[in-house]
């Protein structure tokens, strides 16, 4: 795989999605090579909060993406509530208000598939808990890019749903519990 | 799976390459510039168009652009984003009745600019707060759009009654006073708002990335427009809103986008940097 600039990770979670995250994320050394960029799904006020409530307890940075920024190794950028987060060609970010994608802003599919087209096979696409679907389709073009799709082993996740389905529409080149996934990430950089 | 890849890679090539003589189909042709909106979500919308229109590769739509204008309009149409509500982002609002109306009330007559106002919602929230604040007499705003559609719906004023309920919510939140219900009247279906609010608005067509300064504003307010421009379409606006503004003019932007980072920076100062909003600074 062309690695010349360093696969992005995307990462995508809905309800339970807060542990199942801390737990992948805590992990991640301070020096930790990739860009993670995360759309977790919370109510379209809320959320704003949680870079602070990490802040502290991760060794990576944690911040609220903004527009345009160029994604930096060892930070990880959230989707802010009530905006869908792009990854563009130049590794930076784009936001934008276009309609939720089912039922959904930020859309973890729409994050994923922007990823995809931008970073092809230098791209991992991790799907966390959740109780909708959100997330297959995109973690299908992950891999149809030649990225790499990892998948919480549904045994381990709050809610099912959005794994399973995960791993029904997409395949998975790892399924593993969160905890797992952060020392796969940690040991794969 | 090397083959496979460098076979994708070709694919993606030729993508960017189609989607680029498409958009210079529609620039030439119609002289609508989409060429510096940010690639990612742009790209997203054009599948979303080829999808519909049934067409397997983005160059299939490019002799429909020549040739069809009521495709190349519809094109257009699905290309902008018109997604909007009242009192987006209610805390805004509450900042411009508290930091923007005192500094706006000391000029003896007040020009706005909305650019990018989509179907008209942003403006009657301000023509709501200008009125409520006593000084809606003393205001001209300039709502803008390069949408000809969303430009009637502006016009019109009128939206389902489904949104009213989290209108509602949104208003009380930016602080209004009154009782919303007083700003329109309804029917199960749709809400009209008062024709008066309407009074100190005119609605027209602007587009931002190929029309000239627009002279002497105090205030303008472009919010969720310019995350659909690439970095350079972005300060080229910006360039154009400060060439618009008069001398300490107030400029707001969407809650997510910044000046930071931009030429632009050192020459506003921040009266709000949650809800975006500046000032130029004296010289
Ligand atoms: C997402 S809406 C934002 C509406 C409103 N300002 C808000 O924040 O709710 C973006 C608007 O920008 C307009 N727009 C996009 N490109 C433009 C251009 N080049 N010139 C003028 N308006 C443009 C679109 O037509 C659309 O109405």
């Amino acid at each position: 795989m062309g690695e010349a600039r360093g696969a992005v990770v995307v990462i995508g979670a809905s309800a339970g999605g807060l542990r199942a995250l801390s737990a992948v994320l805590a992990a991640l050394p301070a020096d930790y090579v990739r860009p993670v960029v995360v759309v977790l799904h919370v109510a379209e006020n809320g959320g704003g909060l949680l870079p602070e409530l990490w802040s502290g307890a991760l060794a990576v940075r944690v911040k609220e993406a903004v527009d345009k920024e160029p994604l930096l190794p060892g930070s990880v950028y959230l989707a802010p509530p009530g905006y869908h987060l792009l990854v563009e060609e130049d590794r930076s970010i784009s936001l934008s208000v276009d309609p939720p994608v089912r039922f959904s802003r930020p859309s973890i599919d729409v994050l994923f598939q922007s990823a995809a087209a931008a970073c092809g096979a230098d791209c991992i696409g991790i799907v966390l808990t959740g109780a909708n679907e959100d997330g297959s389709a995109g973690l299908r073009s992950i891999r149809e890019e030649g990225g790499t799709a990892i998948v919480q082993d549904p045994r381990t996740a709050e809610y099912k749903r959005m794994p399973q389905s995960a791993l029904e529409a997409a395949g998975a080149d790892f399924v593993l519990a969160p905890e797992k996934i952060g020392d796969w990430l940690r040991r794969n950089s | 799976m090397t083959d496979k890849l460098t076979e994708k890679l070709t694919d993606k090539l030729t993508e960017k390459l189609e989607a680029e003589l498409l958009l210079e189909a529609l620039y030439r042709k119609y002289g609508c510039d989409f060429r510096q909106y940010a690639q990612s979500s742009l790209m997203r919308r054009l599948n979303n168009v080829r999808l519909q229109a049934g067409a397997k590769s983005l160059s299939e739509l490019i002799p429909l652009v020549l040739h069809d204008q009521a495709f190349a309009n519809g094109m257009v149409q699905d290309i902008l984003v018109t997604v909007t509500e009242m009192f987006r982002d209610p805390p805004f609002f509450a900042e411009l009745r508290t930091k923007i109306v005192p500094i706006l009330k000391t000029y003896p007559f007040v020009k706005i600019w909305l650019a990018g106002c989509a179907t008209g919602e942003e403006a009657y929230s301000m023509a709501i707060v200008l009125q409520e604040e006593g000084f809606y007499d003393r205001v001209q705003i300039y709502a803008t759009d390069m949408n000809e559609r969303s430009l009637e719906i502006a016009g019109e004023g009128i939206y389902p009654a489904e949104s009213l309920r989290s209108y509602t919510a949104n208003y009380h939140a930016s602080g209004g006073r009154s009782s919303f219900s007083d700003y329109y009247v309804a029917n199960y279906r749709m809400a009209k708002f008062r024709d008066e609010l309407k009074r100190n608005i005119v609605f027209s067509n602007y587009n931002l990335v190929t029309d000239h300064p627009f002279g002497e504003m105090h205030l303008i307010v472009c919010r969720n427009v310019l995350i659909y421009f690439n970095r350079e379409l972005q300060a080229q606006v910006l360039g154009l809103f400060d060439a618009s503004l008069v001398h300490r003019g107030l400029l707001c932007l969407g809650s997510k986008e910044t000046l930071d980072f931009t030429p632009y920076a050192s020459k506003y100062e921040t009266l709000s940097p949650k809800w975006k909003i500046y000032r130029q600074r004296t010289q």
